[in-house]
């Protein structure tokens, strides 16, 4: 084990999977030269070169197509957006040809492919930087969608996209590139996609959540804890697909559950869990399930209102009081 | 070419022809369903180019494919079964009339989201130079229609920044659906889009099959020589309407005739004919030895069954993942209500 951030995290994983593998090769905007728009692949031009680390140009379609064209003649390609705002210029590539070609050719095609992407807000980018959309994407069979919320899962589960025959879109969070934590050294260090994961005991009440709203459910427990209350905290890890097992297994014994998530409520990831809640643990609900999310607006820029819309440690605090009290 | 591949070139287009009219009967009968696109007027070009294709060099297109899908060497069974969306179809049934590919015979693909196929071609030459496939060359076939959108745009400026072989060759039938190219286009040849990338191309006649295979021969040999994508910009016709839904308002009877008389196949014939190579009966023999592939393709195709309904969650991952919801209807069916 070795402590280190969530970037470093994700930097390891990709450094030992291009040394594994001469098949994966990673393609974006300033991946080489640069070192990364978020410093994740500093050093492997360097080292790697200019045929596995591959600028490309502001051109997310020709990046997602092209990587997708690759994949298909065998190559592993993890092509990099430098945010996921920008996946909606490439929503095409990802939705009608990643999601679509394995099983709309009858198996055929293979894409072992990996779009990793920066999601979140927080950091005064504006509405149409901020974004956290990524249930969106988690819409669509045919492709897996995870995203870590620890250090250590984000080397283990990169490490599985990465291995993965399947088109997997890896989202990381900027704002929890500077977390740190525990990180296993083994280079074959794997953790499955589409496996949700318990962080924490409890049988008071069940938190789900999952990417940066993991560590904020985790400060929310440590204060529910303050208060005599022991909450369970379920990371989704996955979006796509959703592992229920645990949280159904944990809302049996605690009968409450808030889901918390940084996009917007609407059509959200919670609105998915907690309706799989009803419908597979109808008899054990105590209390109507709570979802904490992003107040329904295009962030603003002034940090004061960005951060009065985003989801708060405070947030998943209070909506676990109200469901215990409910 | 000797005497048997040129009549096994006559074949080819022959077959393309009778099996898209026989696709348009079954369509009309209500066998084939959804779009169908069909490639009447054009077959020149997918015959031409694939006879001159190496089996290194990969092929892709869009949705009017059928045609690609017979000269790339898919079993006109295996084509018709797909169109009737059977499970012996090339794509198992469950990619239709605009998804046909076999990638054994290096084709991939029937695409139909407009230009999308595009910046994948660029992927696919980019996995050859990669591997150090050096002799191979990408043909990426695309409609005059597909110039105009922004993936075909981003996938010729990379081929070129990266320098990758890929023949991108525009069919230019001088409609996008019904819409002249002059009235979508800010230019009216195709190939002068490339000017704005550095890239060298030319525009060719392409309803003669063997000035086709000529020009794209040459083509593909420069390519395979001095590496970097080509644009070549293919004049062709396409007798039908867009699609089978087509109302064809948009231009008259008369242009259409006037290309007829152009025929591909009529002027194949007269060449096979002049030139000696075959006679009129020997050319009639092969017209109805293709009328009987097309027979039997559609016996093939009608005998074939029905994908089996636990083939609707096959192939959806290739690693075994969990189906996360069977539909109101298997659910109500599994649990026998």
């Amino acid at each position: 084990m070795t402590r280190m951030t969530m970037r470093e995290a994700i930097s390891k994983a990709l450094w030992e999977e291009m040394e594994r593998d001469e098949r994966v090769f990673i393609q974006g905007e300033e991946v080489g030269l640069w070192g990364g728009t978020y410093a994740v692949t500093k050093g492997f031009y360097d080292h790697f070169g200019e045929k596995r680390v591959r600028d490309t140009p502001i051109a997310e379609s020709a990046i997602v197509g092209s990587a997708i064209g690759a994949a298909m003649t065998g190559l592993r390609p993890v092509a990099e957006l430098m945010t996921i705002n920008f996946a909606f210029v490439a929503m095409d590539h990802i939705i009608n040809e990643a999601a679509k070609l394995h099983y709309m050719f009858g198996g055929q095609f293979k894409l072992p492919l990996v779009i990793r992407a920066v999601s979140g807000g927080g950091r005064q980018l504006g509405a149409t930087h901020s974004q956290t959309p990524d249930a969106i994407f988690a819409h669509f069979p045919g492709l897996k969608v995870v995203s870590p919320g620890t250090p250590a899962d984000a080397k283990g589960l990169l490490k599985s996209a990465i291995r993965s025959d399947d088109p997997v879109l890896f989202i990381e969070n900027a704002t929890l590139y500077q977390t740190k934590g525990e990180v296993p050294d083994d280079e074959d260090y794997l953790e499955p996609l589409g496996k949700s994961k318990v962080q924490r005991e409890g049988d008071d009440v069940t938190i789900v959540a999952y990417s940066k709203m993991v560590p904020a459910a985790l400060k929310a427990a440590d204060m529910l804890a303050g208060d005599g209350i022991n909450a369970e905290v379920i990371d989704l890890r996955s979006l796509r697909p959703l592992d229920m097992d645990p949280i159904i297994a944990s809302f049996k014994r605690t009968n409450r559950a808030v889901i918390a998530e940084e996009g917007w409520r609407s059509y959200g990831v919670g609105s998915e869990v907690s309706s799989r809640i009803y419908e597979m643990a109808f008899d054990y609900v105590d209390a109507p399930v709570k979802r904490v999310a992003q107040a329904e607006v295009p962030l603003p820029y002034n940090a004061e209102l960005e951060q009065l819309a985003l989801p708060q440690t405070e947030d998943i605090y209070h909506a676990a009081k109200e469901v215990l009290n409910g | 070419m000797d005497k048997k591949e040129s009549i096994d070139l006559y074949r080819e287009m022959v077959i393309i022809r009778r099996l898209e009219e026989r696709a348009a009967e079954l369509y009309q009968q209500g066998k084939i369903g959804g779009f169908l696109h069909l490639y009447i007027g054009q077959e020149a070009v997918s015959a031409g180019i694939s006879s001159v294709r190496q089996p290194q060099d990969r092929l892709i297109t869009a949705y009017r494919d059928h045609g690609w899908a017979i000269s790339a060497g898919i079993d006109p069974n295996a084509v018709m079964a797909e169109l009737l969306g059977k499970v012996d179809g090339c794509s198992k049934g469950k990619g239709g009339s605009m998804h046909m590919a076999d990638t054994e015979l290096n084709f991939w693909g029937g695409h139909a989201i407009v230009g999308a196929h595009i910046p994948l071609a660029a992927g696919l030459a980019l996995g050859d130079v990669y591997q150090g496939n050096d002799d191979a060359v990408t043909i990426c076939m695309f409609g005059d229609g597909s110039t105009n959108i922004g993936f075909f745009h981003e996938g010729l400026n990379l081929s070129k920044v990266w320098n990758l072989p890929v023949l991108w060759v525009c069919e230019n039938n001088q409609y996008g659906m019904g819409t002249a190219v002059d009235r979508a286009s800010a230019v009216s040849e195709i190939r002068q889009k490339a000017e704005g990338y550095g890239m060298p191309n030319e525009r060719i006649e392409g309803m003669d099959v063997m000035e086709v295979r000529k020009e794209v021969s040459r083509v593909l040999e420069k390519i395979r020589k001095e590496g970097g994508p080509y644009l070549l910009e293919i004049m062709t016709y396409r007798y039908r309407g867009h699609s089978m839904g087509d109302p064809e308002r948009y231009r008259d009877k008369d242009e259409v005739k006037k290309w007829e008389e152009e025929d591909p196949i009529g002027i194949y014939r007269k060449e096979l004919i002049a030139g000696k190579i075959a006679t009129a009966k020997e050319l009639d023999a092969v017209d109805e030895e293709a009328m009987k592939i097309v027979d039997d393709a559609e016996a093939f195709a009608k005998a074939s069954p029905n994908p089996d309904k636990s083939t609707l969650f096959e192939d959806i991952y290739v690693e075994p993942t969990p189906v996360e919801y069977r539909g109101y209807a298997l659910e109500r069916e599994s649990e026998g209500r």
